[in-house]
């Protein structure tokens, strides 16, 4: 739950940056640290060791990315001056002779993700709509309550009820509907090809969807709360629907927590490991059929470690972390410029 | 904000952290007093022997009160400890190369053997009725037979109705010893694989989809309709999984029985393998089980502290002795005798004090346990 509380404030975060009408209370002019009218000697002092001491937790977080990054780049160099840039373009991955490269893992990595993102976004935006908009006032609190228990659950959980339990009910009734229906479509119908095993990267998406709903929707949920009443009520007041309300007023004012939370799902997508170890069938392969067996960086990683004996495997693995560490930080930083762009644009208009 | 029932569970969570980091310290308090005490001994490495040596530390340490202290971690992570000299032994499921002793200045001896076994998923076929040969068990891992009525399959079976399902492979998805047994002997009985695939810990597999650990891939070959794996024996049993027959050098189709291990350990002439180098794929003998294997300890040669060294040596000695019963109960195997004997040979001519280079082993006292 210590994770959902977290989403929560990185969520406010976004939001605070985001919005002039969030931040109610004005900075009084020239509050700069200094100028803090000073009180007895003893509070001064106890203030300045507070702002050194919280000034170093800060220092912290820097001071381990900046750490990790340089671990992980240090760690990753063997390969990476071995294979060049033919790493992230290779997809053989062979112990036996030493060969590495990164595109299967990556590849599905990013599939993966973007599937349960296209399952779980609209999901997760639905169950927070009906939680602040729809719902009567006593089922809000047990949908809010299930909602956070979800996120609470370990991932291995998840990923062993995709295994034992979802994916016999896939294999034996979900797929050979979807092959059957969606395999002759055109271009579609390649991604639904295969035999129905209930393991592969269709599975691994949508338990990933399932397991990022909570996360989003309870972000959602906080942002859409904070759009003032009174907005909320002249819009309604002027005749518009539900959707209308919903689309015109609490949208465009959430927007930017909105993108906050998908992106936090998002990067819990990427990241996640020992549920889709469970369900992706863990090959070193790319098939465009979403059926068939493939693997994410951090499944490879958490398969691999522990018995990767030469120097260079070790180093490849470490190379892999790297390529997930960038990526994340490529999509933090599109959600950023994204953001961004947005701003600019109501800017443009007011 | 809204978050206020979080805000509680929140709290609840430091406080969880808070103890368990506390819980965390204590322990590596403790165990760092453990270590430097004498009754406890220290080893790392495969996953594989680990049930086993927990169950004879457990009776060891009530008969002697010397405690071992396992960390199953994988044989590579074993092999790098032990190498760094951070733990007392390593143990590794793929022995290493005489090559590759005398540059880390290690020696091995195998303890117990186990053998792995392929199974399969297939409606109406039960444990032991399929009958494969070599050829034809490589050519499925590697795609070429695509469905289980294959005519190459169906000829050794004739008395089976072998349906018209798809082949699914299920290999490991960790870097595993039992996939280096396994593919040892795939290499060794098909030059195709062996130019194709290889022999490792972890390969690049042709076809089919991965599970980790023998428990992944047995849930996983019991999930499919038509797949085929490989898995410990111990996990076949456990799991009631339908195993396959086996066309040995000999010529017999056999099964992978506490005998057929053994009947492949009596086949090799241990004494000739120098550092234990031995895999016993392939080997000859009527009832031979053609994928066995042991799992091996690793020492250092040159031992700082002569008395932990015997505290180890003491505890396999005993392992070796008064074992067999837990270790056929968890579904390994133990070392024939005339193997035995050689191993403690080879404590006496390899391992040595680092400082005065006299022998460690036999121990002084052996005759007052």
């Amino acid at each position: 739950m210590a994770a959902s509380q977290q989403a929560a404030q990185e969520a406010a975060i976004l939001r605070d940056e985001g919005e002039g009408p969030t931040s109610t209370v004005p900075p009084p002019p020239g509050s700069e640290g200094g100028a803090v009218p000073k009180g007895t000697g003893d509070s001064s002092l106890g203030d300045r060791a507070f702002r050194g001491l919280t000034q170093l937790f800060a220092a912290l977080v820097l001071a381990s990315v900046i750490g990790m990054l340089f671990v992980l780049v240090t760690g990753a160099w063997p390969a990476l001056r071995t294979f060049g840039f033919k790493f992230l373009g290779s997809k053989e991955w062979n112990p036996v002779t030493n060969q590495f490269g990164a595109l299967a893992p990556l590849y599905g990595t990013v599939v993966t993700s973007v599937i349960a993102l296209l399952v779980g976004v609209p999901v997760s935006f639905g169950i927070a709509l009906v939680i602040t908009e729809l719902a009567p006032r006593w089922l809000k609190r047990p949908i809010g309550v299930a909602i956070e228990l979800l996120a609470a659950i370990p991932s291995i959980i998840y990923g062993m009820w995709g295994l034992f339990v979802f994916a016999p009910v896939f294999s034996a009734h979900l797929q050979p509907w979807l092959t059957e229906h969606l395999g002759p479509l055109p271009l579609i119908g390649r991604l639904f090809e295969g035999p129905p095993m209930g393991i592969g990267m269709l599975t691994a998406g949508l338990i990933l969807a399932i397991m990022i709903i909570p996360f989003m929707a309870a972000v959602m949920r906080d942002v859409f709360e904070t759009v003032p009443a009174a907005l909320r009520e002249s819009a309604y007041a002027l005749g518009a629907t539900t959707w209308e309300v919903v689309w015109k007023v609490v949208l465009p004012y959430t927007r930017v927590g909105v993108i906050g939370g998908v992106m936090l799902g998002l990067g819990r997508a990427l990241g996640e490991t020992m549920a889709v170890t469970f369900v992706i069938g863990n090959a070193h392969d790319i098939n465009l059929s979403l059926f068939m067996p493939g693997n994410t960086i951090s499944s490879t990683l958490a398969n691999e470690f522990t018995e990767a004996v030469t120097p260079l495997y070790t180093s490849s693995l470490l190379a892999l972390a790297l390529v997930l560490f960038v990526l994340t930080l490529v999509v933090l930083i599109i959600a950023r410029l994204m953001l961004m762009r947005l701003r600019a644009r109501e800017g443009e208009r007011t | 904000m809204t978050a206020r029932p979080d805000r509680i569970v929140f709290r609840r969570t430091r406080l969880l952290v808070s103890i368990v980091s506390l819980v965390g310290l204590s322990a590596v308090l403790t165990g760092g007093d453990a270590l430097a005490k004498e009754g406890t001994i220290s080893g790392a490495g495969a996953t594989f022997p680990y049930p086993l040596y927990s169950k004879w530390a457990d009776t060891y340490a009530k008969d002697t009160q010397v405690k071992l202290n396992y960390q199953a971690i994988g044989s590579g992570g074993g092999i790098k400890q032990i190498t760094e000299g951070t733990v007392d032994f390593g143990a590794s499921d793929a022995p290493l190369k005489p090559e590759e002793l005398d540059k880390a200045d290690l020696m091995q001896f195998p303890v117990v053997m186990g053998a792995v076994v392929p199974v399969i998923n297939l409606v109406g076929i039960k444990a032991g009725e399929l009958k494969m040969t070599p050829d034809v068990l490589a050519e499925i891992l590697m795609g070429k037979l695509k469905k289980w009525n294959d005519p190459k399959i169906v000829e050794m079976n004739k008395s089976l109705k072998l349906p018209d399902v798809a082949i699914t492979v299920v290999h490991r998805s960790d870097g595993s010893g039992t996939t280096w047994i396994f593919t040892n002997y795939l290499s060794k009985v098909s030059p195709d694989w062996q130019k194709s695939v290889g022999a490792d810990k972890s390969v690049a597999w042709p076809v089919g989809v991965g599970g980790k650990g023998n428990q992944g891939v047995a849930s996983y070959v019991q999930r499919i309709n038509g797949s085929i794996g490989y898995v410990e024996s111990a996990y076949a049993v456990q799991n009631k999984m339908a195993h396959v027959k086996l066309k040995n050098q000999a010529g017999t189709f056999a099964d992978p029985t506490e005998e057929g291990v053994q009947a492949a350990a009596k086949g090799a002439d241990w004494s000739k393998a120098r550092g234990f180098y031995m895999v016993l794929t392939d080997q000859p003998g009527a009832a031979a089980w053609p994928i066995s294997g042991a799992t091996f300890v690793l020492l250092q040669r040159k031992q700082k502290d002569p008395e932990v060294a015997r505290a180890v040596l003491k505890f396999f000695d005993w392992g070796y002795r008064k074992g067999d019963a837990a270790a056929k109960e968890l579904g390994f195997v133990p070392m024939p005798s005339s193997v035995v004997e050689l191993v403690e040979k080879s404590w006496e001519k390899d391992l040595k004090d680092a400082a005065t280079g006299a022998k460690v082993w036999p121990a002084e006292n052996q005759a007052s346990k």
